[in-house]
C-alpha cells in the first residue's frame, strides 16, 4: 500500500516550513502562529480528512499551504516523502503517541510500536533532513520531546525513554550541525490539554497548559537563541529537582 | 463529571458530563457516551454565555464544541465565511476585520460561538434595520443522534434550517455554518450620545434614528424615581467611513465597573450611585458624537473579564423581555415595579426591535420594546419579582428571551413561541436541556 500520497506539489522553488504531524493539537496552534507571519507551510499528517480540515483553516487565515498525507511510521518511504516536499529550510516534529504503559509491560509489540513512532521514525527523518540542511549551511529543526524524557518513571517509561532518546539524539545533532549554521531546538513541554491526554484527569489544574500557551513559548524560542525549551517555564525548576533526586531514593517513590 | 461547565448567571456550577470532540466526526462518540452513561440525552455547549439553563443538561451530557473552532473557508472578495460551529465571534472578527469585513449581527459578547449565536438566533444593536443573526446564515450542518449529519439552507431542508435557527440546540449539534459578512472600512464607529428622561423621549430618539443609524441602544436607569424615573443615555452609531466627519473625535473615557465585589456591597445605594454617575458622565446635556473602537462599542463588558462575579457568591438572574408596539405603557408599569422593588439593576439595556422577520421558528426578537436587566440573586424575593414581571409580559402579548432565563414556566413558553407546534417535529429525539425539560413539561 502506497502510504505517501501527494496532494499538491509545491508550485515554486520557495522553501517552506515543514510540519510533521500537522494534525496534532499542538501543531495546529503553532501553525496558526507561523501562518500569521506569512510563512509558507507544508503540512504532513497521516489522516487525510483531518489534514484537509487543518489545511482549510490555515488557508482561510491567508496562509499558503501544501499538504502531503503520509504515515510517518513507514521509514522506507521517508526518502520519497522528502523528495516530494522539496527544499526545506525549517521543520517541526510534532507527531507522537502516548502508549498504554500497562499494555507495554505485557506486550513487547506495543512497546516496539511506540518506540518506533516516538523515536526511530523521527530519528530517520531527522537524519535525512539534517544532511539536507547541513549541505546548505542553514536551517532550523524543532523537535517536540517531553519532560517525561528527563527521568524514567515506572508509570510511563516506554513513552519517556523514547522522548529521552529523542532529546539525546537532538543534542548530538545540534553539536554536529552547529558548525554548519543549522540550529536544533529541543522542546520539553509538561502536561498539555490535547487529544493525547484526553483520558488523563486535568489535576492539578495549575500544571496543565493549553496548546496555545505552549505554541507561544515555542514561537518565542524560535525567534531567540535557545537550544532547549521547557514549557511552560516552571517545568525547568521542577525537572531540575526531579533529576537531582538520588536514584536510591527515586526508585522507591511511586511516580 | 466536571464542574467546568456553567452558565453565565449561575454562581455555583452544577455537575455536567461532557464529551469534547476534537474533530467533527468524533461527535459520533455519542453511542460510546451512551454506553458509558446510560441512555441519556445530549446538548451542544458553546462557551456558556447564556445566562440561564438553556445551555445545561444535568440529566444527560454536553457536547463541548470548543475544539471545533477551525475556519473552513473565507472569501475575502465576497465576505462569505464558513467555519466549524465552536469558533467564537471574536475569533471570526480577528480574522475578518483586517480584510474589511464585520459580523452582520453582534451580541454584547465576543465569546459567544457561531453555533450558540445560531441556536439563540442572537440579535444586536442593529435589529431595527438588519434583523437577527439567523438571517445571514446561508447554510449549516446539523448532526442528529441517528448518526446523520444533515446539510440545510434556506433552499434545501429549509424546515430543519428554520427550526435550527433559534432552536436552542434541540435539533441536534450544529457542526459547521456559513455566514454572509458585511463590509466595513474602519474598525471604529461614530457614536452619538443623547440623554433622555422617560420612555416617550426614548421612543422619539429611537424612531428618529431608524434611517440614519445602523446601531442603536440605550442604557436605562432602573433605580431612580420621581423626576429621574426612566432616565437614560441613548446611543446611536454607524461604522466610520471616509465620508464621516466628526466634530470631536476624542475617545470618551469609559466608566469602569469595579471588579469582583463581595455581594453585600451591591445594594440599592451603590447601584443608585453607579447609575447616577453613568448618567452624569454624559455631560454636556446636548448630544455629542465621539469615535469609539468596535470592541468598546459592541463588547464593553468583555473588557471586565468575568464580570458576572460582580454579583458575588450568590450569582444573579437576568431577565430580558419584549413588549409589542403600543404596549409602551406596560414597559413603564414594569419599570415602576422594578424601581419600587429596590432590586435595581446595574445594567439595564433598552432597545427598540424592528419588524424584519427571522427564518427561525423559535426566534425571540419581534417588533416592540425590549428591556434586559440583571437582578442579584436574593433568593425567593428575586424569583417572585421575576415571576410577577413574566405574568405581565405574557398578558401584554410580549415574550421573554430563553437565553437569559431559568424560571420561565411552560405556559409562558407556549405563549411566547406560537410556532412551537411547527418546531416540535424537528426536535432531535436524543437532545434535551434543563431549560427544555422545564418548558416542555
Ligand atoms: C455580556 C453578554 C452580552 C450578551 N448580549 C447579547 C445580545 O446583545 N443579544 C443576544 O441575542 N444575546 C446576548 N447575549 C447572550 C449570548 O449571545 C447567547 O446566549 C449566545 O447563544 C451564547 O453563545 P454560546 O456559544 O456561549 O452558547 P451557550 O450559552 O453555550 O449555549 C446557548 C445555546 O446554544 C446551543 N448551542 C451552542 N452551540 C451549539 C451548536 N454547535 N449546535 C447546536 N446548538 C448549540 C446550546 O445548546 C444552548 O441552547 C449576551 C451574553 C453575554 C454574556
Ligand atoms: N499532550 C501532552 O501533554 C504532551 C506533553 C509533552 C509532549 N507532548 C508531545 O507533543 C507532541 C504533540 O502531541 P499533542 O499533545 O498535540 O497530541 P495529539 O494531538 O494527539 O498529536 C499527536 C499527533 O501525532 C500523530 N501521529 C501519531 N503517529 C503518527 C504516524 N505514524 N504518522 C503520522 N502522524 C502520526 C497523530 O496523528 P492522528 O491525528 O492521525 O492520530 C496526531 O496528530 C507529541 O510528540 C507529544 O508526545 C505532548
Amino acid at each position: 500500500m502506497a502510504s505517501v500520497a501527494i496532494r499538491e506539489a509545491p508550485t515554486d522553488a520557495k522553501t517552506s516550513v515543514v510540519i510533521f504531524g500537522a494534525t496534532s493539537a499542538l501543531a495546529q496552534a503553532t501553525a496558526r502562529q507561523l501562518a500569521e507571519r506569512g510563512l509558507r507551510l507544508h503540512l504532513v499528517a497521516r489522516n487525510a480528512e483531518k489534514l484537509a480540515s487543518v489545511a482549510a483553516d490555515l488557508s482561510a487565515r491567508g496562509a499558503s499551504i501544501n499538504t502531503t498525507q503520509a504515515d510517518l511510521d513507514q521509514i522506507d518511504q521517508h526518502d520519497q516523502l522528502l523528495d516530494s516536499i522539496g527544499g526545506i529550510e525549517e521543520c517541526w516534529f510534532f507527531y507522537g503517541v502516548l502508549p498504554d504503559q500497562q499494555q507495554c509491560e505485557i506486550d513487547w509489540q506495543a512497546t516496539a510500536t511506540a518506540l518506533h513512532t516516538n523515536f526511530t521514525s523521527t530519528a530517520s527523518l531527522l537524519t535525512r533532513v539534517a544532511n539536507q540542511l547541513a549541505s546548505r549551511n542553514r536551517g532550523l529543526i524543532v523537535v517536540v520531546s517531553s519532560v517525561a524524557g528527563d527521568r524514567g518513571r515506572g508509570s510511563n517509561y516506554v513513552y519517556g525513554s523514547a522522548k529521552g532518546a529523542l532529546a539525546l539524539f537532538c543534542q548530538g545533532l545540534r553539536n554536529r550541525l552547529a558548525p554548519h549554521g543549522v540550529r536544533v531546538l529541543t522542546v520539553k513541554p509538561g502536561f498539555i490539554d490535547t487529544p493525547m491526554t484526553a483520558h488523563v484527569e486535568k489535576k492539578p489544574a495549575a500544571l496543565w497548559a493549553t496548546p496555545e500557551r505552549v505554541a507561544n513559548d515555542m514561537l518565542k524560542a524560535r525567534d531567540g537563541r535557545r537550544d532547549v525549551l521547557y514549557t511552560p517555564w516552571f517545568w525547568q525548576p521542577i525537572m531540575c529537582v526531579i533529576r537531582s533526586i538520588p536514584e536510591r531514593v527515586f526508585k522507591g517513590l511511586s511516580l | 463529571m466536571t464542574d467546568k461547565y456553567r452558565s453565565w448567571g449561575f454562581a455555583t456550577a452544577s455537575r455536567q458530563r461532557a464529551i469534547v470532540p476534537r474533530w467533527a466526526p468524533e461527535i459520533e462518540q455519542f453511542p460510546k457516551a451512551q454506553e458509558q452513561w446510560g441512555n441519556h440525552s445530549r446538548l451542544a455547549f458553546g462557551r456558556g454565555r447564556s445566562y440561564g439553563d438553556s445551555c445545561l443538561n444535568s440529566a444527560g451530557y454536553l457536547v463541548d464544541t470548543s475544539a471545533l473552532s477551525r475556519f473552513i473557508h473565507f472569501d475575502r472578495e465576497t465576505g462569505n465565511l464558513s467555519a466549524e460551529a465552536g469558533i467564537t465571534l471574536g475569533q471570526i472578527l480577528d480574522l475578518v476585520i483586517p480584510a474589511g469585513w464585520f459580523l452582520p449581527v453582534s451580541p454584547g459578547t465576543r465569546y459567544a460561538t457561531l453555533g450558540g449565536a445560531i441556536a439563540n438566533d442572537v440579535h444586536g444593536k442593529n435589529h431595527h434595520v438588519d434583523g437577527t443573526f439567523g438571517r445571514f446564515v446561508s447554510r449549516l450542518s446539523v448532526h442528529r443522534s441517528n448518526g446523520q449529519t444533515v446539510d440545510c439552507s434556506p433552499r434545501s431542508r429549509s424546515d430543519l434550517f428554520n427550526a435550527t435557527i433559534g432552536g436552542l440546540g434541540l435539533t441536534g449539534v450544529i457542526t459547521r455554518a456559513s455566514l454572509h459578512l458585511i463590509p466595513i472600512t474602519s474598525d471604529q464607529l461614530a457614536v452619538r450620545f443623547d440623554r433622555f428622561r422617560g420612555i416617550d423621549q426614548f421612543m422619539s430618539l429611537s424612531s428618529g434614528c431608524h434611517d440614519s443609524h445602523q446601531y442603536s441602544v440605550a442604557w436605562l436607569d432602573c433605580v431612580s424615581r420621581g423626576k429621574n424615573f426612566a432616565r437614560g443615555v441613548f446611543m446611536s452609531a454607524n461604522h466610520l467611513d471616509e465620508r464621516t466627519t466628526l466634530d470631536l473625535t476624542r475617545t470618551r473615557k469609559r466608566i469602569g465597573i469595579p471588579f469582583s465585589l463581595p455581594s453585600r456591597i451591591l445594594n440599592k445605594y451603590t447601584i443608585g450611585a453607579f447609575n447616577s454617575a453613568y448618567y452624569l458622565a454624559h455631560k454636556p446635556r446636548h448630544a455629542r458624537t465621539v469615535c469609539q473602537h468596535y470592541k468598546s462599542f459592541f463588547y464593553p463588558l468583555d473588557a471586565i473579564g468575568n464580570w458576572n462575579r460582580i454579583y458575588g457568591t450568590r450569582g444573579f438572574h437576568q431577565y430580558q423581555f419584549v413588549v409589542p408596539p403600543g404596549a409602551e405603557s406596560v414597559l413603564e408599569t414594569l419599570l415602576k415595579k422594578i424601581v419600587s422593588s429596590g432590586a435595581g439593576s446595574f445594567l439595564a439595556v433598552l432597545k427598540e426591535f424592528g419588524t424584519i422577520k427571522s427564518p427561525g421558528l423559535l426566534s425571540f426578537p419581534r417588533p416592540g420594546l425590549c428591556l434586559a436587566l440583571d437582578f442579584a440573586d436574593r433568593g425567593d424575593a428575586t424569583v417572585q419579582l421575576i415571576r410577577a414581571l413574566d405574568l405581565q409580559v405574557r398578558e401584554a402579548g410580549g415574550a421573554a428571551y430563553p437565553a437569559k432565563d431559568r424560571l420561565m414556566p411552560a405556559e409562558s413558553f407556549r405563549a411566547y413561541f406560537p410556532r412551537l407546534n411547527e418546531f416540535l417535529p424537528h426536535v432531535d429525539p436524543e437532545s434535551s436541556s434543563d431549560f427544555w425539560r422545564r418548558v416542555s413539561g
